[in-house]
């Protein structure tokens, strides 16, 4: 199996975010950058897959250059080979710029793969877009937010989660399958896959080089503003004897806070 | 036009596809624009009344055999087709798993942006302006969309439902030709959750048990305390479920679901950062834990500070009273 993931380089998740009013941005400094954690999912599920059936798994990301250090982490897991789409623009928000770019990748760079794997959601962005964007551009079928996967020839059966179920959903291959938690235990690396990480040649790929032009490649999404969350109030903290406090709080949610 | 796709599962309107379209009423009244629902389905236009109960004045009923079943695919073509007939200048959906799922195909059909998960919609110069929590909540986002119609999903349990009234509007049925070999897969089963309990993301309050509860027995207690609520859920901290004392689809948080029930209790869990990314737009957030200087207390608006194998009973006998009143 010809098998593409793509991974997204985002701060982790126990970053604290500071916002930059002036600018409407982010602050970089002093952020931890990681594969955004579901996309870890999609890469683990990507190398069972090949150790079951053989083939070759690569992972794309398009981003800056220092995403090339997320590519090396996935190649460190066990990937083969491992291409930047060199972006430099800012976070747009917009997912459809992204997908855009990945689907013209996939027709220019990777035209026979049989898998698109992407993790459910960006950290970050929390978008939740760009994998059924690609699967529309690309007219192929999807299953987002998968749980368990299985290959069985041209055919592949995904589950998943829908409110108070699970959804079953058989797709001819190519397909777009996005992972969820519960796929699977991402691996770490070793030290043999970090050394030979190392070594590996990471390619460049140019928005240029795949046609992209102005119009493709313009941001929908206009930013009006971008804040913190208001401060909680400091709530009331009860001690004390348990029936009591429980007696209290009773009172309080149905007296003060309404919603009982 | 305000246009609102209602999802509709086991032959009902979802409560999540109401709120939505409840929310896009009132913009669309400060607009002076009208608001539209749009069913799919094989026969889909019996639902009606319920959408023009919350004001919609137009319903679109987009129907054919091949829509029975849920499919991104061919729910997006469906909606692309009305959006070329009929040209609203926005569409909304509720951010459910299907919501999320066919919103993003649809935009790429269309070649527009897509604003995901708002927890806020304003009018704003006379255009939408779309907010929605990025960085799991720690930052919220403004904007608006240049490319039209406007799409966006709409986290469901934020936006209030109107006050429904019995009214009657046009029902416009279109046929929907679906070219054959256009769509890719399809849904071979949907597989219940044996429990019939309601999914977190969909309850009024959730009785969430972290590590605290030191096994799965203790979530008895849990389930104990949500009975006393008609619509409540049992969630849990990424820590309950990897330990296995319930299954993941009851995890909240940066890698679980994300929940906005009017109250959430969060019982024996810590408050880390990814857990809060999950619950931190609940309406209340009630914490019991026995350690005063954990973390949680610090994102509540109510607290006991306790053991939680005494105050749970309590609260559950407590609040049984309080609810019979
Ligand atoms: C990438 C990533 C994603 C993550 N995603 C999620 C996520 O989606 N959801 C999530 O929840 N976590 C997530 N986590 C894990 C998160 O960081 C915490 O480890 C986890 O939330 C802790 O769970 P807990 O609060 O149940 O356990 P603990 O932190 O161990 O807290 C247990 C609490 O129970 C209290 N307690 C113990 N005994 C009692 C008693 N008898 N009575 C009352 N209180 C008691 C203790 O005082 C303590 O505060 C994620 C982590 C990472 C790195
Ligand atoms: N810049 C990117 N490079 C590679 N993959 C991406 C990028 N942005 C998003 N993705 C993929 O799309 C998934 C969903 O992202 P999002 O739509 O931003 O929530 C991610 O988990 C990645 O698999």
């Amino acid at each position: 199996m010809n098998i593409l993931v793509f991974v997204k380089r985002v701060p982790d998740t126990e970053s604290r975010i500071r916002v930059q009013h002036e600018t409407k941005t982010i602050a970089e400094d002093g952020l931890n950058f990681v594969v955004s954690p579901y996309d870890e999912y999609a890469v683990e599920e990507a190398l069972r897959l090949r150790e079951a059936k053989g083939g070759t798994v690569r992972v794309v990301s398009v981003g800056r250059d220092e995403a090339g250090a997320v590519l090396r982490k996935c190649l460190a897991m066990g990937a083969d080979e491992a291409f930047l789409v060199k972006d430099a623009s800012p976070e747009t928000y917009d997912g459809l710029r992204t997908a855009r770019i990945i689907a013209r990748t996939v027709e220019r760079k990777f035209p026979g793969a049989d898998l698109l794997l992407f993790g459910k959601q960006s950290v970050g962005a929390d978008n939740s877009q760009v994998p059924a964007m690609v699967a529309e551009l690309l007219g192929l079928g999807q299953a987002t937010v998968v749980t368990k996967f299985e290959v069985e020839g041209a055919s592949a059966t995904a589950y998943r989660e829908i409110e108070g179920g699970t959804e079953k959903v058989v797709l001819p291959l190519p397909a777009v399958v996005t992972a969820q938690k519960g796929l699977n235990e991402p691996r770490y690396e070793t030290l043999k896959g970090i050394m030979a990480a190392k070594k590996k040649d990471v390619p460049v790929i140019t928005l240029e080089e795949l046609g992209l032009g102005p119009d493709d490649l313009a941001s929908r999404v206009e930013i009006t503003g971008l804040d913190v969350p208001p401060q909680r109030q400091a709530g009331k903290i009860l001690q004390g004897d348990p029936a009591e406090t429980s007696r209290e709080l009773v009172r309080l949610l149905r007296g003060e806070a309404k919603v009982i | 036009m305000i246009a609102v796709f209602m999802e509709a599962r086991d032959g009902k309107i979802k409560k999540s596809s109401l709120e939505a379209l409840s929310e896009a009423k009132r913009r669309a009244e400060e607009m002076g624009a009208e608001t539209a629902a749009v069913l799919v389905g094989a026969s889909v236009a019996g639902l009606a009344p319920a959408a023009f109960a919350l004001g919609a004045a137009k319903v679109y009923a987009l129907e054919s055999q091949a829509l029975a079943d849920y499919s991104s695919q061919a729910y997006a073509l469906a909606l692309a087709g009305f959006v070329g007939d009929v040209k609203p200048g926005a569409l909304f959906f509720a951010a459910t798993a299907m919501g999320k799922d066919l919103a993003p195909r649809v935009a790429a059909r269309l070649g527009v942006a897509l604003a995901s998960d708002c927890t806020k919609v304003a009018v704003r110069n006379g255009e939408l302006e779309f907010t929605r929590p990025i960085y799991a909540g720690k930052a919220f986002l403004s904007f608006t969309l240049k490319s039209t119609p406007k799409l966006a999903t709409l986290r469901p349990n934020i936006f209030p439902l109107g006050e429904a009234a019995p009214a009657a509007g046009e029902v416009v049925r279109k046929d929907v030709p679906l070219p054959s070999g256009a769509v890719k897969g399809r849904v071979a089963e949907v597989i219940k959750e044996e429990s019939g309990e309601i999914d977190v993301t969909e309850a009024d309050v959730v009785v969430s048990g972290g590590r605290g509860l030191k096994g799965p027995e203790a979530f008895a207690l849990l389930r104990d305390l949500a009975a006393v609520f008609p619509r409540a859920a049992v969630g849990a901290s990424r820590s309950a479920v990897d330990s296995g004392w319930i299954g993941h689809q009851h995890q909240v948080g940066q890698t679980g679901k994300t929940v906005s029930p009017n109250l959430y209790l969060a019982v024996g869990i810590s408050g880390a950062i990814q857990h809060l990314a999950g619950m931190s737009s609940s309406k209340v957030i009630v914490a019991v834990n026995k350690d005063v200087e954990a973390p949680i207390f610090k994102a509540a608006d109510y607290g006991i500070v306790g053991d939680l194998f005494e105050v749970v009973p309590r609260l559950k006998d407590e609040l049984k009273k309080a609810l019979a009143e």
